[in-house]
């Protein structure tokens, strides 16, 4: 009985579940196909993929903590990113090398970061200053921007950068892939944020109860504009990503990743009306996701039945979450009794 | 009578309403031919797939809810249909593929409904996670290619044509029957809302769950038919797309759902729920089609269509919330 109460303890939050159901996929996976699943070049090609959707994802989570959500984290990306490509293809040219290729991948990153921040700003204005609801406001803000991306470029792709962009969405550092490290950085930086500073904390506070907020005098509009800038400003990181692993930009990349990145933060148990959410539970789901995803590749399953089974997961996760006595059959059997 | 100083401008559906009125009017300007029987048979005729689910993203909101899986929906019962009806029963009037159509609809969404009425969840995840699951599960088992010979009876609806006519250039213009189902679908729609209790119940249940449970009102079963009802609505909208489009294409629909729900916003139902009309509905599904349609009359490059759908989403939704806000403080 002491072990069954165990047990059941060490399942109780659901971010351990979903460690749980991390474990079990990964294991599943690697039993089905040990020598391809196992494989090194299969860790590695798995690590280059996530990033880029996992960025956005964190950026979501940020957002609805405060009971908000960012549909416009696509369109930042990639307006973002062709106002790097821009200036990239205009100053900089396909074969420059050194030091002036490193300088103008340099200035072109600050150009899109100062875009994605300007982009969440915007939005923070239309929510926090005028009172629109999240949804709304970036659901609009995210067509503006994905529209001047097709106005700048006609819809078509931009392309011809220096070899340096190519390190940020694929290159190795001490033998981990870049992206990876920039994912396992930005996560911890935000895990940091919201856990151990006073900004964390009135973000979670705001989003588990708006007036107790507005009563303990936080400064919400202050806070809203820092959580839009700081999602624009992550949207704008996932873009350089996306940028560099396509090596071009393009007005709808990744526009299957918006709900994607939605579907990660809510299996990774952010409550999308605000309040409660750990950064630790996002990644597991990104990875679970991810071994999901490349395992079912190596076994044959088309790419359309990915979709099937991530939205399988996520309702299973949701029933799980909102009966979890389901799985504790000792204090079932206590209750009846 | 008429008392110009008594409209009330904070209302969506007025703002709305200007807007598409100054909008044809400017169109009319630069092309006198813009205010033509022609051009109004496009706008309908490109009006007709979406009001249908912008009706039933309406019906979600004004109970509290939001369903992004309408699309998926649509689209899994126009190809499921489609290939079912070819395989064994390819000679079916047009009235037995509209009705199984609504079935499958109908069916999908009551998954929705058994999981959002039936377990409690919260009804975006759930739409979410079935929108995943329909798509999924149609391009995995159901097929991948397009099917281009539609049943025949799916083919006669496509074609048959309530009023048809002739342009001075002796190109023809027609409105096709789909219209008048979207016509009927607005109707019964008005009728449940306005003048059953199960409309009141919608309607309750979006104000507040908790009053509405406390007056006797079964919110569960209301849920339920909710779900099933768009369901059905959706599979209907899906039918009329493939027959008019003479093609049945499983990566069409889906992706727009969050403009459709952005449509009826903008004809002021609201996000929060309680509130929602059908007039304002339409008023918005008007304004995004002549946005998309009719752009380049007025000047504007087709490159900026989705600039100006966004840029109206946020002043039409915009305006009120600042009133609401202004108003908020005042009384503060």
């Amino acid at each position: 009985m002491v072990q069954n109460s165990r047990l059941y303890a060490l399942i109780a939050s659901p971010e351990a579940r979903l460690a749980v159901i991390a474990v079990l996929v990964f294991a599943g996976m690697a039993a089905l196909s040990p020598d391809r699943f196992l494989s090194a070049q299969n860790m590695t090609s798995m690590a280059f993929q996530f990033p880029e959707f996992a960025i956005l994802a964190l950026a979501m989570t940020l957002t609805m903590l405060t009971g908000g959500i960012d549909l416009s984290v696509v369109g930042i990306g990639n307006l973002s990113a062709i106002i790097a490509a821009t200036i990239l293809t205009s100053f900089a040219g396909a074969g420059l090398t050194g030091t002036d290729a490193l300088m103008w991948y340099g200035i072109g990153m600050g150009a899109a970061i100062l875009v994605g921040a300007c982009a969440g700003l915007l939005n923070g204005v239309l929510i926090a200053v005028l009172g629109l609801p999240a949804i709304l406001a970036t659901l609009g803000s995210g067509l503006i921007f994905t529209g001047l991306a097709v106005v700048l470029t006609n819809g078509s792709a931009v392309m011809g950068f220096p070899a340096v962009v190519a390190w940020l969405g694929n290159g190795l550092l001490f033998g981990i892939p870049v992206p990876l490290i920039l994912f396992a950085v930005l996560a911890a930086g935000l895990s940091y944020i919201l856990t151990r500073t006073g900004f964390g904390l009135k973000v979670q506070m705001f989003g588990a109860n708006p007036l107790a907020a507005r009563f303990a005098a936080i400064d919400i509009t202050g806070m809203l504009l820092r959580v839009y800038v700081s999602s624009g400003v992550l949207a704008s990181i996932a873009g350089m990503v996306v940028m560099s692993r396509a090596n071009s930009a393009k007005a709808d990349y990744g526009s299957s990743y918006l709900l994607l990145a939605v579907l990660i933060a809510v299996l990774g148990g952010v409550n999308p009306y605000g309040g409660y959410g750990r950064v630790i539970g996002v990644v597991l789901a990104v990875l679970s996701m991810q071994f999901l995803s490349s395992g079912l590749n190596m076994l044959g399953v088309s790419n359309f039945s990915r979709e099937l089974i991530w939205g399988a997961l996520l309702i299973m996760v949701m029933i799980i979450n909102s009966r979890p006595d389901l799985l504790n059959p000792f204090k079932a059997q206590r209750a009846k009794s | 009578m008429f008392d110009l100083t008594k409209i009330n401008f904070a209302r969506n559906e007025t703002l709305v309403l200007l807007v598409i009125i100054g909008f044809c009017f400017l169109a009319a300007l630069s092309d006198p031919g813009f205010l033509s029987l022609p051009t109004l048979f496009d706008l309908l005729r490109g009006s007709i797939v979406l009001t249908i689910f912008a009706v039933a993203a309406m019906l979600v909101l004004v109970s509290g809810g939001i369903d992004v899986s309408f699309t998926a929906i649509a689209a899994f019962t126009m190809y499921a249909t489609a290939m079912l009806l070819n395989i064994y029963a390819p000679g079916v009037p047009w009235f037995v593929a509209l009705a199984l159509g609504m079935l499958i609809g109908g069916g999908l969404g009551a998954i929705n409904g058994v999981l959002i009425a039936g377990l409690g969840l919260p009804t975006l995840i759930v739409t979410l996670g079935t929108l995943s699951i329909f798509r999924g599960f149609m391009l995995t088992f159901i097929g991948q290619k397009q099917i281009t010979t539609l049943p025949a009876g799916m083919r006669e609806f496509g074609r048959m044509m309530m009023i048809r006519g002739e342009n001075a250039d002796g190109s023809f213009y027609a409105l096709p029957w789909a219209f008048a189902a979207t016509v009927l679908v607005v109707v019964v729609t008005w009728f449940i809302l306005q003048r059953t209790m199960l409309g009141r119940s919608i309607f309750a249940i979006g104000g507040s769950v908790e009053s509405a449970r406390r007056i006797g009102i079964n919110v569960p079963a209301t849920q339920f038919f909710i779900y099933v009802y768009v369901g059905a609505l959706a599979g209907l909208g899906g039918i009329i797309h493939s027959s008019m489009a003479r093609v049945a294409n499983p990566f069409d629909l889906v992706g727009p759902e969050l403009y459709v729900i952005a449509a009826v916003v903008l004809g002021g139902a609201r996000l929060a729920g309680g509130y929602g009309t059908l007039a304002g509905t339409m008023l918005g599904v008007a304004l995004i089609v002549l946005v998309r349609n009719s752009l380049v009359v007025i000047g504007v490059p087709a490159t900026w269509q989705s600039v100006a759908v966004g840029v109206l989403i946020l002043i039409g939704t915009g305006l009120p919330a600042w009133q609401a806000k202004r108003s908020a403080a005042r009384a503060a």
